[in-house]
């Protein structure tokens, strides 16, 4: 749910539940993306080639 | 035939063994398939829940493995935050059983909501006064946490290591996985105290209902505390049947002694707090609202005063007294003991805090129904059982689940090997083989 829903009130229930949920999916979302975006870095300058 | 696959240094039985083994197992795995589209198809008019039973087997169940899948945040929390390092041996088996730990919770929710494909109501039309609703959000958030978490023991394979996007994407994951073990910690913290929670705000449940802090229940403090007591008993407990069946040490004594002696404490600590909650509510909380202890225990099979004494006495204050002292956890059977013990105190409480709940009568006319599960219910439940197994299966095969196995286990000529294993299990501090 997000606040142009119309089903979405200004009330702290909201903000506590649906914030707390944004939260965490955003950081397990942005760290994955570092982890991910890094990695490629990381191949393309050929570290992680002597594993091969 | 998959020997490309095993990691380097290690013993594995042949494939066709495995499968054959297995075979059981999927038989299993199958049966509790067929209950499952029985139950999407045809409705939950497939179990025996009814009117006086709205939670049954599979919340129960779901609690359960909740709890007992607590292994894997407590653990992450010791090892990444609180920095005990020696846990990086078992740390992997522990996420491992946390995550099949929290996928089976999911599938048995997935099945007991009965129309899945609204599963996502949850999410969209959250009800943000409901404690469930914050349960489905953490704990489909702490699911993905697992996930991240098992991910790079994936990516360690053998085969998939030797790719070197894959290589760095598990080392860059390990490099921040105490950001991602917080966040787990953040979110188990929650989600068990809110399954406490849950029954603990049931004001026309006298049995479950207890007074709290602000919106929070004893309860919710309790479930928690519970879970990171008994979940790492129940990673030990699995660790030393994995170590049964495959015949090998998997992790040094020194690094089970020192969970165990944690998971004893917090045991301890536990159930000092729950008899001071349960001594409370029988002699205040209770009889305010016109009930006395003995009015929420029956003479049938499923619900007797045996409950109590066998959840406080057996499984709580016994296994804590072997776990916190040296000399209960050095002998094997009186550590295995308290360990299942402990597994089982967690059942026990989940089991009364759900179908207890729902059968101890209300008003003066109402009896104690009884509940029996049918056998797609049953089904079902067992499902995730062997499901669990064959993960655990091949991630041992395939994954370096254990990074003492090597050291532990030395594949070499059998002078070498049998020094090498003297010296392994004499305790000598070596460096894993893979931290």
């Amino acid at each position: 749910m997000f606040p142009f829903n119309f089903e979405w009130i200004w009330d702290m229930s909201h903000l506590v539940f649906m914030g707390g949920l944004w939260f965490a999916l955003n950081i397990l979302g942005l760290g994955m993306t570092y982890c991910i975006i890094k990695a490629a870095i990381d191949t393309s300058k050929g570290k992680g080639g002597e594993h091969s | 035939m998959d020997s490309a696959l095993i990691p380097k240094g290690v013993n594995r039985c042949p494939l066709s063994e495995l499968i054959l083994k297995l075979g059981p197992v999927v038989a299993v795995l199958l049966w509790g398939v067929v209950a499952m589209f029985m139950c999407w198809i045809k409705g939950l008019n497939q179990t025996n829940m009814n009117d006086s039973y709205g939670f049954a087997l599979w919340i129960w169940a779901d609690l359960t493995v909740i709890a007992l899948g607590g292994g894997a945040f407590f653990t992450g929390l010791l090892r990444y935050i609180i920095g005990k390092d020696k846990l990086k041996n078992i740390i992997n088996f522990a996420v491992l059983i946390g995550f099949i730990c929290y996928s089976s919770a999911l599938l048995i929710l997935a099945i007991d909501i009965g129309q899945p494909l609204r599963g996502w109501f949850i999410f969209w039309h959250a009800n943000v006064h409901s404690m469930l609703t914050e349960v489905a959000f953490c704990l489909t958030c702490y699911f993905m946490v697992l996930t991240i978490e098992y991910l790079p023991l994936i990516l360690e394979n053998r085969q998939i290591d030797r790719l070197p996007f894959f290589h760095n994407l598990s080392h860059n994951m390990h490099e921040i996985m105490a950001v991602f073990a917080a966040t787990g910690a953040f979110l188990s913290f929650f989600h068990q105290g809110s399954l406490g929670g849950v029954a603990g705000v049931l004001f026309g449940r006298p049995f479950a209902f207890r007074e709290g802090i602000f919106i929070w229940p004893w309860t919710f403090f309790l479930f928690t505390w519970s879970a990171a007591a008994c979940g790492p008993c129940f990673t030990i407990m699995l660790l030393k049947i994995t170590e049964r069946i495959t015949r090998k040490k998997l992790v040094k004594d020194d690094v089970v002694d020192l969970l165990a002696k944690i998971a004893g404490w917090m045991l301890t600590t536990y159930i000092i707090a729950k008899i001071i909650d349960t001594w409370y509510w029988a002699m205040v909380t209770a009889p305010s609202l016109g009930f006395e202890l003995t009015d929420f225990y029956s003479n049938n099979p499923f619900y007797g005063m045996w409950i109590l004494i066998l959840e406080i006495v057996v499984c709580g204050i016994i296994p804590s007294i072997i776990l916190i002292s040296k000399k209960g956890r050095s002998n094997p059977v009186s550590f295995m003991t308290a360990v299942v013990l402990a597994v089982l105190g967690a059942c026990v409480n989940r089991w009364a805090m759900v179908l207890q709940v729902m059968a101890a009568p209300v008003l003066t006319f109402e009896g104690w129904p009884m509940y029996y599960p049918s056998w797609q219910e049953v089904a079902t439940t067992l499902l995730p059982v062997a499901y669990g197994i064959i993960l655990v299966a091949l991630s041992y095969r395939y994954l370096p689940v254990f990074p003492q196995e090597v050291e532990l286990n030395p594949v070499e000529s059998e002078d070498q090997g049998g020094k090498a294993k003297k010296a392994a299990l004499s305790g000598a501090e070596v460096s894993p083989a893979r931290a």
